[in-house]
């Protein structure tokens, strides 16, 4: 049990919810998870740890409403209990001086890039974040993002702010117009990150992505997160969740997925 | 005494038809009497041969003649000197290969049923209400870390809080139990008495840290700055696939996620618990163990027209309890033998509907001593399923092991320990159960963490390593 000390629904459907957990804020590392039941009854879901406290023992997730367990979790107020928090999961993402990064989020990759950005920033990496959603209101945790990233890069689909489109359109063009990266890395829904890792595949650009498939147990023993990445089954939660974009077998992933998912998720941030 | 039978007293239990339909123990115990007839039937060997064919030595001869005095509560001492957990041990242990392989009236009649008297007794306290937990002497001043809640790890715990050592006990999942809770499914092993065993362990005054996942929350390192010593107990758990074309489809299960989403998560409770299970109309198995027949039989109960097993071998190269593949065939379980899935085919949605096996026929034994099933060429076959699950095995589970570089491990799998006290390379770490034998039995899990318990008393008197 972890209690809830701050819970805002910081965009329509997208939450963030501040926990007390000493032990996970003192280990905690860029890019780990936890695996959160909100309640008895509900399913064992991964959620990313998109910051941390560890002097005030807290951990902050955002999440997005999805179906049961995420709509159950966005219940809870401040003050409730948490029936189970399990972490850190995962291995933390590999930070190095790498010269200039494109950090992309979407949805809820928009909280999990922080803490990456974050750690880049003190390897002295030169950052410029792609920071998309469907329209302006949409979009969150702009200030803390523009202080820390060397620059900011919005994409909304209805054009509010920023290029109009998504950020791997716009990842693409300013690819095209000639800018480097060193590196880039994406967090967001499946089909964001598959379309980021086509879009840098022709200019050869190592491109890591964070997996986010089923987990179950999220310590390698049930198989339900596996996926191949260069030909070798791997296991999300324990060799995973990031790897090179490049190298996934992607035909797999989309439809174990189901490919139509990301529909079903935007069609809710419609309402 | 009235003539005993030539054969064991039969145990009463559901029908076939009605308990394919629910989650329920299949099997209903002894009664009192039943148990006293049947514990009639031994005939007091000078030399019992049982005891030899128990991995944990219980004083087989010795609790039964209780039992035929009814004298049940000394029964049940007698019997947890040597065996902490007999409630599961009498249900899940494989008695035809252990002690009643070895009972002298089974050479020519039935063997005394040891298994079911050691079930008896447990029930019978467990029934009577309060389970006695040993008196706790006061603290030595030490602290032991157990990592894993399974066989092992709880029966380490409860032998060292029963020395007077402060024992904390973390365990990955929400809940404990380890294989007894997320693998082995109701029907077989109420819950209820796991969870009564883990009670009885926090009366000792055990801490219990469910949600922990060492080597992620605390390194094996960081737990020994805090502790004397440690014990690992994290099992067998990463699992095995075919590695054969297809595999990933939509519809292909391990056994661990299978029996996890429907014992752990209650999948089979839902929509109460909200953990989905795919509910195939045509299941196949791959395999020929326990975990096998536990997921062919939950495949019926979860409403499957038709639930195979596909195996490599034959019947009875079948590593299954017999009672299991006795329940299965009861249950209309079909047994599709000498074959191996080749190939899953799948639709235009990615879900799994053929598997193609390739024939196999018995060779020469290999090094198991079983023999070896070999291909045939060309008589591959076809059988239309919705869903499949893989139960060839498991190896140790790789967490700790992979955050713990100094771990001596055998074939990069499983830890290294001495047989003699459980001791791996790591001064202080002590091991044992399926992290040390791969995927093995609950009664070898528990007869390692006694013989770890030992070890740890031990070193944590001398110091010395
Ligand atoms: C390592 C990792 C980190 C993650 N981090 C975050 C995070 O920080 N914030 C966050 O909101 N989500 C995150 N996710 C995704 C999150 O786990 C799922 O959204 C969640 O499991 C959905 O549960 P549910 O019961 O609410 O929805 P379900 O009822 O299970 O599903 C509802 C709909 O969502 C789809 N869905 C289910 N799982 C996922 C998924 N993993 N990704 C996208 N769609 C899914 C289903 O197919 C279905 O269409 C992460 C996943 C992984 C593996
Ligand atoms: C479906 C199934 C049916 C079986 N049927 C039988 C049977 O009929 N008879 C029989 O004798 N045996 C049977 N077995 C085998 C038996 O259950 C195991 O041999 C036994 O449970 C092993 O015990 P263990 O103590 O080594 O660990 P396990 O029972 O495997 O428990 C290990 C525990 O450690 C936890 N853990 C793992 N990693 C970590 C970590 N890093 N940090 C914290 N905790 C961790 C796990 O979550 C788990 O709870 C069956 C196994 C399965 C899967
Ligand atoms: S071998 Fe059989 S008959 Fe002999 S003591 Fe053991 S249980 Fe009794
Ligand atoms: S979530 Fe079970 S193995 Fe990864």
């Amino acid at each position: 049990m972890v209690k809830i000390i701050e819970k805002e629904q910081i965009v329509p459907n997208i939450h963030c919810c501040v926990v007390e957990s000493p032990e996970i804020a003192q280990k905690v590392l860029p890019g780990q998870f936890v695996i959160v039941i909100p309640d008895e009854y509900c399913e064992r879901i991964p959620i990313t740890i998109s910051d941390w406290d560890a002097v005030k023992g807290t951990v902050t997730i955002i999440f997005l409403e999805v179906g049961t367990t995420t709509q159950r979790l966005a219940e809870l107020k401040a003050g409730d209990e948490i029936y189970s928090f399990t972490g850190p999961l995962g291995k933390p993402f590999e930070i190095d001086n790498y010269g200039t990064v494109a950090l992309v989020g979407g949805c809820y990759g928009i909280g999990s890039i922080y803490s990456v950005l974050r750690a880049l920033k003190e390897k002295g990496n030169k950052v410029v974040v792609y920071s998309e959603a469907r329209s302006k209101f949409l979009l969150y945790w702009n200030k803390k993002l523009e202080e820390i990233a060397d620059e900011v890069r919005y994409s909304t689909v209805d054009g509010s702010i920023g290029t109009k489109g998504h950020s791997h359109d716009r990842l693409e063009a300013d690819l095209k117009a000639g800018t480097m990266y060193n590196r880039v890395i994406g967090i967001g829904c499946t089909y964001m990150m598959y379309l980021i890792s086509q879009a840098t595949r022709p200019y050869r650009i190592k491109t890591i992505v964070s997996m986010n498939t089923v987990m179950i147990d999220g310590t390698g023993m049930c198989g339900a997160c596996r996926l191949v990445v260069d030909g070798k089954t791997k296991f999300a939660c324990v060799d995973g969740p990031h790897f090179d974009g490049h190298l996934i077998d992607w035909d797999i992933v989309l439809s174990r997925r189901k490919i139509y998912l990301e529909e079903e998720i935007l069609s809710q941030e419609r309402q | 005494m009235a003539k005993s039978s030539p054969k064991k007293t039969p145990m009463r239990e559901q029908p076939p038809k009605e308990r394919i339909k629910n989650y329920n123990e299949v099997p209903f115990g002894y009664s009192p009497e039943e148990a006293v007839i049947e514990a009639e039937r031994c005939i007091k060997c000078k030399k019992p041969s049982c005891i030899e064919g128990c991995p944990v030595e219980i004083d087989i001869q010795g609790f039964i003649a209780l039992i035929a005095e009814k004298k049940f509560k000394e029964g049940i001492s007698l019997l947890k000197k040597k065996n902490i957990l007999p409630a599961l041990s009498g249900r899940v242990c494989p008695q035809e290969t252990q002690c009643e392989q070895k009972c002298v009236l089974g050479v020519k009649n039935e063997p005394v049923a040891i298994g079911r008297l050691e079930r008896f007794l447990a029930d019978w306290e467990r029934e009577k209400g309060e389970i006695e937990v040993p008196p706790i002497p006061e603290w030595t001043g030490k602290k032991v870390a157990v990592v894993g809640s399974g066989p092992s790890g709880i029966t380490v715990a409860a032998d060292l809080a029963q020395t007077g050592h402060k024992v904390d006990l973390f365990e990955a999942l929400h809940q404990p139990g380890g294989v007894l809770t997320y693998g082995i499914p109701e029907f077989r092993l109420p819950k209820a008495i796991v969870l009564k065993e883990i009670d009885s362990l926090k009366k000792m005054g055990v801490n219990i840290y469910l949600n922990s996942v060492i080597g992620q929350i605390k390194s094996l390192n960081e737990l020994l700055k805090e502790y004397d010593a440690v014990f690992l107990g994290t099992g067998a758990g990463l699992p095995w696939f075919l590695e054969v074309p297809g595999e990933n489809l939509n519809g292909i299960y391990s056994s661990n996620e299978y029996l996890t989403r429907s014992n752990l998560m209650k999948a089979y409770l839902f929509p109460k618990y909200k953990t989905p299970v795919i509910k195939g109309k045509r299941v196949a198995t791959v395999g020929g163990g326990n975990v096998a027949m536990d997921c062919a039989r939950t495949a019926l109960r979860l409403g499957a027209e038709k639930s195979i097993i596909i195996y490599r071998r034959s019947r009875t190269e079948m590593p299954a309890r017999s009672e299991e593949v006795h329940h299965a065939e009861e249950e209309g379980v079909i047994f599709q033998f000498l074959s191996n899935p080749c190939a899953f085919i799948g639709d235009k949605n990615n879900w799994v509907r053929e598997v193609e096996c390739v024939r196999m026929k018995l060779g020469d034994p290999d090094a198991s001593g079983r023999r070896k099933p070999v291909p045939i060429p060309d008589a591959n076959f076809r059988m239309p399923i919705d869903l499949a699950i893989i139960a060839i095995g498991n190896s140790p589970n790789p967490l700790i092991p992979s955050t713990t570089p100094e771990l001596q491990l055998n074939k990069n799998t499983s830890v290294v320990i001495n047989p003699a006290n459980g001791r791996t390379s790591i001064k202080g770490v002590f091991a044992g159960g399926d992290i040390v034998r791969g995927g093995a039995t609950v009664i070898l899990a528990m007869g390692d963490g006694r013989i770890a318990s030992k070890g740890i008393n031990e070193y944590l008197q001398t110091g010395i390593w």
